[in-house]
């Protein structure tokens, strides 16, 4: 059902305030990504959480660098989507320690101890190493398996920033749009598209369909 | 100057009734519109799903993408200010025992963000110790609280089937909508296990309401829990206290948390004091008759803080049993992988907000080790990605053959990892199952002799432990589930517990359906409150929460909260006209 039918539906015998036509024209208004809270409802406590976590910095630049490089190596650009990067996933993860602040030692320390480990292997820091390098190092903490055992604290460090990276990424506007997330907007459920039923072989009963919401076509 | 003043309304109302959820903005709703002059108090905020809004709002526009905070245990979209903990409110627990206890602190409550499940109770409900000689019968029996029901599914409106199944009445129902795709499997599988899957019932408007022109139906956003800005689902906010504002009886006071019932010295309630939460000035207020629908929780505190020489026990408990019977739904939980679904196409699955199908109980207690039932709640597919998705990637990769039919390594980084939540998005299936618990005297609430909250209030001190009849019921829960899964294909990938935790039973109060502890009954020996929610100790006191539940039934308690909120506010219009009270 197109925008045009939905909203005269919903004009004609119910209420159609300034708030709901502004609901049905956000999901085709470009939204631009906001950093603040505008808009969205909020309690004064929440506002000055807001307000003081923003003003702090958690990670240094070296970290920040490091935090970017292995962010895009997690998640980078493919023929579907940009990568990480471009989807600001850090300035995420630096958003999401200070609001969860379980998150910052295993990060700091994972950080370093990376560092410490490129130290020995390369005589450098993460961030100062080569593309190469630097994925040769991954490699040795990216599959939990087959991790050497003295990798293992890399390993659970990975893991963490494979975890903030996928969501920062998958719930960023192009990270929505690559997973092809398409609701959140006015619709009608009218069940599961026809050709989806026949290719699982699924069906509705007649007694579904005698009893469930019809909408006018 | 005087340092502290007590502020005194001068007006005389005719109600004071004190929180605005289910039951008391049902109350406000039902009283003004005969007339009657309501002074409603809410300890939170005001809030109106149509002026508060997230509704609508992308996962980038919270800078936590949709986290859950301290301020919304829910998750940043949640409509629900409060939560598990109140900065400067605390509870505290007894004896090393566990209870968590959920409060919103706003206009309409925890009605804002609730999942809208809305089931009856039935015959059986309001009779077990008939049934199984455990806990009390209620005074009232299902036809006491038909008409009740019937009234609310026209007034607020709910969808679902009429299935003739005896302990699940059938209603006044709106169309429900079409089963999502897992649920068609989910139907399918329990349908040859001889397990019912039926449509849900929940109060969602999917065709508006007829002669209703303040709300409209539901849009299919699958996001009630945010609160709906067109009113397309029930909460006491949109749909009780507005309305009752707009009759112009009521006057409404955020941002008040009472203290205490007053009472003169003939022991009638007089009024309540109150403080301001944001200024913390004092004030007393007056009124004919006191009604309280603070919570459960709240209410029992109420009435065991307002002591007096009268009443030194607390008021209204001459009988010992306020706070005590305190009992919350069992839950317990699984999650799984539907294979067939990996790599699924996508399409709008949002649907209402929760799930379009569940199962009511279906056995017979009598061959089982424990007393009580339970329903099952289903969710899944592709939801709008949050703060969590994509966790755990590497416990999930590694066990499903990928898009060529061949097993990866777990874990992983690159072009390849991106693909991988590609294939893996919406192939998710959950259920749970929300049970009756036994009301026990051991369970319950009591007034903490040491500790006050930032007002001076004291606070509440919980005692609470599951027996074996609610483990051996989440032991149940844990092989239905299993079957259910396997017998669709899916693979089970969190939520299988041993005997060590219980089956994955949660805490006391994690369901947040806790009733009980201000129960009603005809002996006022072992009861608080008569059959119409009515002090036996006080004839102008009135409790229309949770409290009064003498039993919980495995069924979610707002449904049956507001039908006697509306038979109490009834009775008290006849009452009011026979001058009795």
């Amino acid at each position: 059902m197109n925008r045009r039918k939905y909203l005269k539906t919903l004009a004609t015998g119910t209420i159609a305030t300034g708030l709901l036509i502004d609901a049905c024209t956000l999901p085709n208004t470009p939204k631009k990504e906001v950093s603040n809270l505008g808009g969205m409802d909020r309690q004064p406590e929440e506002i000055e959480h807001f307000n003081r976590i923003s003003a702090e910095k958690y990670f240094d630049a070296n970290e920040m660098n490091t935090i970017s490089s292995l962010s895009d190596i997690i998640i980078p650009k493919d023929d579907i989507s940009g990568g990480a990067i471009e989807a600001k996933v850090p300035d995420f993860i630096e958003f999401i320690v200070k609001d969860k602040p379980q998150y910052q030692l295993p990060m700091r320390g994972g950080l370093k101890w990376l560092d410490m480990q490129c130290l020995k292997l390369y005589g450098k820091s993460f961030s100062n190493c080569g593309k190469k390098q630097q994925i040769e190092m991954v490699e040795q903490i990216a599959w939990p398996l087959k991790a050497k055992p003295e990798m293992q604290q890399g390993v659970a460090f990975f893991n963490l920033m494979r975890d903030l990276t996928a969501t920062g990424f998958f719930t960023s506007e192009i990270g929505i749009k690559d997973i092809g997330y398409v609701g959140n907007k006015p619709n009608q459920w009218d069940g599961v598209p026809q050709d989806v039923l026949n290719q699982y072989g699924m069906k509705y009963d007649e007694k579904t369909l005698k009893e469930c919401v019809k909408f006018d076509s | 100057m005087p340092d502290f003043q007590i502020k005194k309304n001068p007006k005389l109302y005719d109600v004071c009734i004190v929180g605005s959820g289910a039951g008391g903005g049902m109350a406000a709703y039902v009283l003004a519109n005969a007339g009657i002059k309501v002074l409603l108090l809410e300890a939170g905020a005001p809030y109106d799903p149509a002026k508060n809004v997230t509704q609508l709002k992308w996962p980038w526009e919270s800078p936590r993408r949709g986290a859950s905070t301290t301020f919304r245990p829910f998750g940043d979209f949640d409509a629900s200010y409060g939560g598990w903990e109140i900065d400067g409110e605390p509870y505290t627990r007894k004896n090393d025992t566990k209870f968590d206890w959920f409060r919103s602190r706003m206009v309409g409550g925890r009605t804002n963000h609730w999942g809208r499940i809305s089931l009856r109770f039935g015959p059986k409900d309001f009779k077990r110790k008939s049934i199984d000689g455990l806990g009390e019968d209620w005074p009232i029996s299902y036809e006491d609280v038909a008409p009740y029901y019937d009234k609310i599914d026209k007034l607020i409106g709910i969808f679902g089937t009429n299935e003739n199944i005896p302990n699940e009445p059938d209603g006044i129902f709106l169309p429900p909508p079409k089963p999502r795709l897992h649920e068609l499997f989910v139907k399918d599988s329990g349908n040859s296990l001889n397990i019912p899957v039926i449509p849900s019932r929940l109060s969602i408007l999917t065709k508006s309401l007829p002669d209703n022109k303040n709300r409209g139906a539901c849009f299919f956003c699958s996001q009630c829990n945010r609160g709906c800005t067109v009113y397309g689902d029930f909460s006491s906010s949109s749909v009780l206290v507005n309305p009752a504002l707009q009759t112009g009886n009521v006057d409404i006071i955020t941002n008040a948390m009472v203290r205490e019932v007053l009472v003169n010295d003939k022991g009638i309630a007089t009024g309540v004091s109150y403080v301001n939460r944001l200024d913390l000035s004092e004030y007393e207020v007056n009124a004919k008759i006191v009604i309280l629908a603070a919570s459960a929780g709240e209410s029992a505190r109420l009435l065991l803080n307002s002591k007096s020489t009268r009443f030194p026990t607390g008021l209204a408990n001459s009988s010992g049993v306020i706070g005590k019977y305190l009992h919350d739904s069992t839950g317990v939980a699984m999650g799984g992988i539907i294979p067939k679904l990996l790599g699924r196409k996508r399409y709008n699955e949002d649907g209402v907000g929760g799930l379009h199908v569940y199962t009511p109980w279906w056995l017979d207690n009598k061959k089982l080790d424990f007393p009580r039932g339970y329903h099952i709640e289903y969710w899944g597919g592709m939801g709008m990605p949050s703060y969590g998705f994509g966790f755990g990637i590497q416990n999930l990769n590694g066990k499903f053959l990928d898009r060529n039919g061949k097993t990866k390594e777990a874990g992983g980084y690159g072009v390849s990892l991106k693909d991988d939540y590609r294939y893996f998005y919406g192939a998710n299936v959950g259920m749970a199952g929300r049970g009756e618990a036994v009301a026990r005297e051991e369970n319950y609430c009591e007034i903490d002799p040491t500790t006050v909250d930032k007002f001076g209030i004291p606070v509440l001190r919980f005692h609470y432990k599951w027996s074996d009849f609610e483990i051996n019921q989440a032991k149940h829960m844990q092989e239905t589930f299993k079957e259910i899964f396997h017998n669709m294909g899916a693979e089970i990938t969190w939520g299988i517990k041993g005997k060590d935790e219980n089956y994955g039973l949660e805490a006391p109060g994690r369901i947040i359906h806790e009733v009980g502890t201000v129960r009603m009954g005809n002996d006022p020996k072992k009861s608080a409150l008569n059959k119409f929610n009515q002090a036996h100790d006080c004839k102008n006191l009135f409790v229309v929460d949770g409290g009064p539940f003498v039993s919980q039934a495995d069924k979610n308690p707002t449904w049956t909260i507001l039908a006697l909120s509306m038979r109490a506010s009834e009775y008290i219009i006849e009452e009011l006209k026979k001058q009795n009270i």
